[in-house]
């Protein structure tokens, strides 16, 4: 079950085009599973911006001088972000989580590949480490524009069977996107499941190369959200359930993590005609 | 005074440690608190009883509910603004059967309050939850969303015309049992919202929501197109405050005895007092749900304290307060109150 806590920053440090703040948060590493994120309170009690900001958790430590702390990566994209970025040691957080369904691993060590797309990569460390426990072969491929927005080469090169990077200006690594070497990365290694955090245009096309070569996939979505807890219905997107019966689904509490397969990526951003309750008749 | 900002266990759901007497009434429907959940901004209350004990607080307003099933509209369906948010979910929902099976049973076992939130297309749709919810157990009030669009004239909003509002109302009415107390939400996109209040009341209303979102838009300067797949959508959070207030004053004085659920922008125990103090008898708190989840417990707790530090003993010492001296409440007979 989520908790709010008070957490206090212990450190922010840059990372390439980062920033990653360690922060106390008393109930929630404790509950933390890889693929769950949590929401900030941006700005103290009296802020104009008034929407939690959510981050994958990168790290989490449940014993120490601090008992339970946690990682999070931040990219700065707007004044929240900016102000997450702006914190210092002893500084006090909102935090909210463990939010959300984790990634599901497999019971047996079967060959998995990790992908990431920019700090996409930050969920992906601990579910390695996890997949290694468990005697699977965990290769990773990380991709980014360019190579300051790669996050945690060195450190997931630890975790990782294999690691290759691709970077769009090949600044990096190879020239090109994460799914120009997916496919071959995937046939030498027989990989059986993919696992994927990253911008929706990644996603998808990793799912489809995953449904190619028959693995089943876990992909991570990065929908904007209001509430992180289920209630505010605005990070829905299509997805089609057991029944074979596609819904709007809250990706905050039935997500951030869906089996890529059963995404409708093509028309995120819509109302597909057949889903539950579409309109039957133009609404506009 | 001290805000105790976060949840369980830090603060906020600690017992309020003044006296006042924190029991509220909304026609007659009696709650321990006056401080309520919003529609569209909890849900059906399950999410945030993970956060505070949801019987605590005066009730949960359900999100509105339609007859069938629907979808909402595109993403994206959000956006911040300044001290607020933009929103066009378009009413996704499961539907009055699935909401009366799963959410209301839910809520009715939980022994949590619940105020029913219903928006039909048609002042037939409209009656027809209302007949649902005759047989259903649990539901201590209606609140009736005329805020949405009538489909079958124009798209024109039922809250923006006081027949068209009233014609929802009077049929709602005659579904319901008659021992539900049926609430109006009223819109502030209205020349005249006493206008519209009086008309609702007229169509025989037990009391008055107020405010829905106003109707905003923001453009994305890098699209340069609308921020939202809806183009326009509710603006909400505290840039409404000053506006909700306006509304509850204003239907305050044109209207001395309806009961009024203040809503608009509360973030605090002193917001939701002025709120009280404007004429409300009882407050929703909604979009900074989403900002805190603990947040309806907290400004309950909050007003306890700031009731009490004014010389309140009660809520209801404090309803309407603001307008002491005026003539409307001396005709009552009533006078001037002074606190403790």
């Amino acid at each position: 079950m989520p908790v709010q806590v008070r957490g206090e920053v212990l450190d922010v440090r840059r990372a390439g085009g980062y920033y990653v703040l360690s922060i106390t948060a008393p109930g929630i590493p404790e509950q933390y599973r890889p693929g769950h994120f949590v929401t900030v309170g941006i700005g103290g009690e009296e802020s104009g911006l008034i929407l939690r900001r959510a981050f994958a958790i990168h790290q989490v430590q449940s014993r120490g001088v601090y008992g339970g702390t946690l990682d999070v990566v931040v990219g700065v994209q707007g004044k929240g972000t900016r102000w997450l970025s702006e914190r210092g040691r002893h500084d006090t957080l909102d935090i909210v989580g463990p939010l959300g369904k984790p990634f599901i691993l497999p019971k047996e060590g079967v060959p998995c590949v990790l992908v990431g797309g920019g700090y996409g990569s930050a969920p992906l460390f601990m579910l390695a480490e996890q997949l290694r426990e468990r005697g699977c072969r965990v290769d990773v491929v990380l991709g980014a524009s360019t190579e300051e927005k790669l996050y945690g080469v060195l450190d997931i090169k630890r975790v990782s069977s294999m690691l290759t990077i691709t970077t769009e200006d090949g600044s990096s690594g190879t020239k090109g996107r994460v799914t120009d070497v997916l496919p071959d990365i995937m046939e030498r290694n027989n990989s059986a499941v993919v696992y994927a955090c990253g911008p929706m245009g990644m996603l998808a096309a990793v799912a489809a190369i995953a449904a190619e070569y028959r693995a089943y996939s876990q992909c991570s979505v990065e929908e904007s959200m209001a509430c992180g807890i289920g209630i505010c219905m605005t990070c829905v997107l299509p997805v089609i359930g057991d029944d074979g019966i596609t819904r709007m689904v809250r990706s905050c509490v039935e997500g951030p993590i869906f089996r890529g397969d059963l995404v409708r990526w093509d028309e995120i951003g819509t109302i597909p005609a057949d889903a539950l309750g579409a309109p039957a008749l133009d609404m506009s | 005074m001290t805000r105790a900002m976060f949840g369980r266990g830090i603060g906020s759901a600690a017992e309020p440690i003044p006296n006042t007497d924190m029991s509220a009434e909304l026609a007659s429907l009696s709650m321990p608190s006056p401080v309520l959940t919003a529609s569209g901004c909890a849900a059906s209350g399950r999410e945030l009883d993970q956060f505070f004990d949801i019987t605590k607080i005066g009730a949960i307003v359900t999100k509105s509910v339609m007859l069938r099933a629907r979808s909402g509209r595109p993403t994206p369906r959000m956006c911040e603004t300044p001290s607020g948010m933009l929103n066009s979910i378009g009413l996704q929902g499961p539907g009055i059967d699935e909401f009366i099976e799963v959410d209301l049973a839910w809520l009715e076992a939980r022994g949590a309050r619940t105020v029913v939130s219903i928006a039909g297309e048609s002042v037939d749709e409209y009656g027809k939850l209302a007949q649902k919810l005759r047989t259903a157990g649990g539901v201590d009030a209606i609140e009736v969303n005329i805020s949405c669009p009538n489909v079958a004239d124009r798209n024109q909003v039922f809250a923006c015309d006081p027949e068209m509002a009233a014609n929802v109302i009077q049929t709602v009415r005659r579904q319901s049992d008659s021992q539900t107390p049926i609430f109006a939400k009223l819109s502030p996109d209205v020349t005249d919202i006493a206008e519209i209040a009086r008309s609702v009341v007229r169509a025989g209303v037990d009391g008055l929501t107020v405010i829905n979102t106003a109707l905003g838009m923001v453009i994305d300067v890098e699209t340069m197109r609308p921020a939202l797949a809806g183009v326009t959508g509710g603006l909400s959070g505290p840039a409404i405050r000053p506006i909700a207030l306006r509304c509850v004053w204003q239907i305050r004085q044109a209207l001395p005895d309806i009961p009024i659920l203040g809503v608009g922008g509360i973030r605090t125990g002193l917001d939701a007092l002025q709120f009280i103090l404007a004429g409300a008898n009882a407050v929703s708190v909604g979009t900074m749900t989403f900002n805190d989840p603990s947040a309806p417990m907290r400004v309950h707790n909050e007003l306890a304290l700031a009731l009490s530090e004014r010389g309140f003993s009660s809520v209801s010492e404090a309803i309407s307060y603001g307008h002491r001296g005026a003539d409307i409440f001396e005709a009552d007979g009533a006078g001037e109150i002074e606190p403790e």
